[in-house]
């Protein structure tokens, strides 16, 4: 008798376990088919879309950029100067470049606009979401000098129709090095404005979120400005040091636009193109 | 009503399978133990009555994110893990020197293991060679400087320092206390195979199309 009722508690609780759970995101996410199953669903908050525009439906004919603020929630990220954690510049800078986007007619959509966690893997799933002309990754750290500038270290490919979750950047990575290159010229010339000058480091390496997106893609990292030894002369938490990246990258991705809309113009196809 | 022998049977069957699985557990455990007695077994610093040779390593510099070829004359085994490891705790030492250009805080047996296996390997050949899997101790991966860049100059100068020395290793796998993870401290990362050509070409003052590629996802 009792082994009867054993299995009905046992029939009872796997039925249970099936039930749908209870929704903690406010959004349901939709789910690419070439996405792991791991990633279907995101850790925290839906993602946010500012410039007037949802995240799933961006208005046609307008430039759209994704703005990733790197770490966030649990993880802090690279512990900076006086305790500030990584994952506080990096949501900063991103507020600020989202306005100064917004103001010259670009629909910014973020992965986050508090502090959460978003799993890498969401993070892409935002940017895959939308036909973003750009996607720019934000950190900071304590190591190097000035602003890094990194690009997918994946193989460039030839686009196929359906790409690989892992390494759909690899599909986008001429477009990609192109917009590193246009983030590093404005970065250089981010000083005529009578700011200091900004090293900027370019270079290769293999981010999980971004090797991800399927769009032109670069990570930007902040570090503090150094002298020849070593000594930090402006630190990451510096206001106006962030003020000036902010709007070199805003400028970057102005001329970024510029260049699309003439190769636009030149029949080249649509900006979605990689 | 049920029989009285199907109960007997029952608590039979349960109380075996309690007994299994507690030593199951237990063999697991054994199991480890005998690891790690092994790798306690292994060479941890190079033995000193090998003759001193001319090791190359790619070490890693923050300020321009390049990697710079440096000859050190050390004891290298003739064991190429056990010379693998040896050329890894020297680039580490290095890194955990005072005034280091690429400053990583030392710890003891921060390379716990080198395991050479053939590379998977492509039918071309082209990346016919040994696969490395570099096992790294907890608490270095924990006490790594967080961030792209200098993840990504560590994780590059161990690949370009063991296919310096090792030419037959082409791709290099990270695990941390014999397990993998993400990321070696939160950017880099550590899922994927490096190819050895990445490191090689690696440049941080070059142009971004000049900087090695070739992922193997």
């Amino acid at each position: 008798m009792w082994l009867l009722a054993a299995t009905r508690i046992l029939a009872g609780t796997l039925a249970l376990a099936q039930a749908p759970a209870p929704q903690s995101v406010s959004r349901p996410t939709r789910v690419s088919s070439t996405q792991p199953n791991q990633a279907q669903t995101p850790t925290s908050q839906a993602p946010t879309a500012t410039g007037q525009i949802p995240a799933a439906a961006p208005r046609p004919n307008r430039f759209v950029v994704v703005l990733d603020a790197a770490h966030g929630g649990d993880d802090s990220g690279a512990q900076l100067d006086n305790a500030v954690a990584e994952k506080t510049v990096t949501l900063a800078l991103s507020v600020q470049l989202r306005s100064l986007l917004a103001a010259r007619g670009f629909a910014v959509v973020t992965t986050r606009e508090s502090n959460v966690d978003v799993a890498p893997d969401a993070r892409a799933q935002v940017a895959n979401h939308v036909p973003a002309v750009a996607c720019v990754s934000l950190h900071a750290s304590m190591t190097g000098s000035g602003v890094h500038i990194f690009v997918s270290s994946l193989p460039a490919t030839v686009p196929t129709r359906f790409l690989a979750w892992k390494t759909a950047q690899s599909a986008y990575l001429t477009r990609s090095l192109k917009l590193a290159s246009t983030v590093n010229s404005a970065l250089e010339h981010s000083s005529d404005s009578g700011s200091g000058a900004v090293p900027v480091l370019l270079a290769r390496t293999s981010l999980a979120g971004v090797d991800s997106m399927a769009c032109p893609a670069v990570a930007v990292e902040l570090a503090p400005i150094r002298d020849t030894d070593r000594t930090i002369t402006t630190q990451v938490t510096d206001s106006g040091y962030q003020a000036q990246v902010a709007q070199a990258l805003a400028a970057a991705l102005l001329a970024w636009r510029t260049e699309l809309q003439a190769e636009s113009l030149g029949g080249a196809g649509t900006v979605r193109q990689p | 009503m049920i029989p009285r022998y199907q109960k007997i049977v029952f608590f039979v069957l349960l109380i075996v399978s309690i007994g299994m699985a507690a030593y199951l557990v237990r063999l697991r455990e054994r199991a480890h133990e005998r690891l790690l007695r092994g790798e306690d077994l292994a060479p941890t610093t190079a033995p000193a009555v090998a003759p001193a040779e001319k090791a190359t390593l790619m070490v890693a510099n923050d300020m321009d994110g390049s990697l710079v070829t440096e000859e050190q004359s050390l004891p290298l085994p003739k064991d190429a893990e056990a010379r693998a490891r040896a050329v890894l705790e020297k680039l580490l030492d290095i890194y955990a020197s005072p005034g280091a250009l690429h400053p990583v805080p030392g710890v003891p047996r921060a390379v716990q293991q080198v395991f050479l296996l053939p590379a998977s390997g492509k039918e071309t050949g082209q990346y016919r060679g040994q696969l490395a899997v570099v096992n790294l101790a907890g608490p270095f991966a924990d006490g790594h400087p967080a961030g792209i860049e200098a993840e990504t100059l560590t994780v590059l100068s161990i690949c370009g320092t063991l296919h310096a020395n090792l030419p037959q290793i082409t791709e290099v796998r990270f695990l941390v206390d014999g397990a993998e993870r993400k990321t070696l401290a939160g950017h880099a990362d550590l899922t994927r195979t490096y190819l050895t050509t990445e490191a090689e070409s690696s440049s941080g003052t070059s142009a971004p199309d000049n900087a090695g590629s070739g992922v193997k996802p």
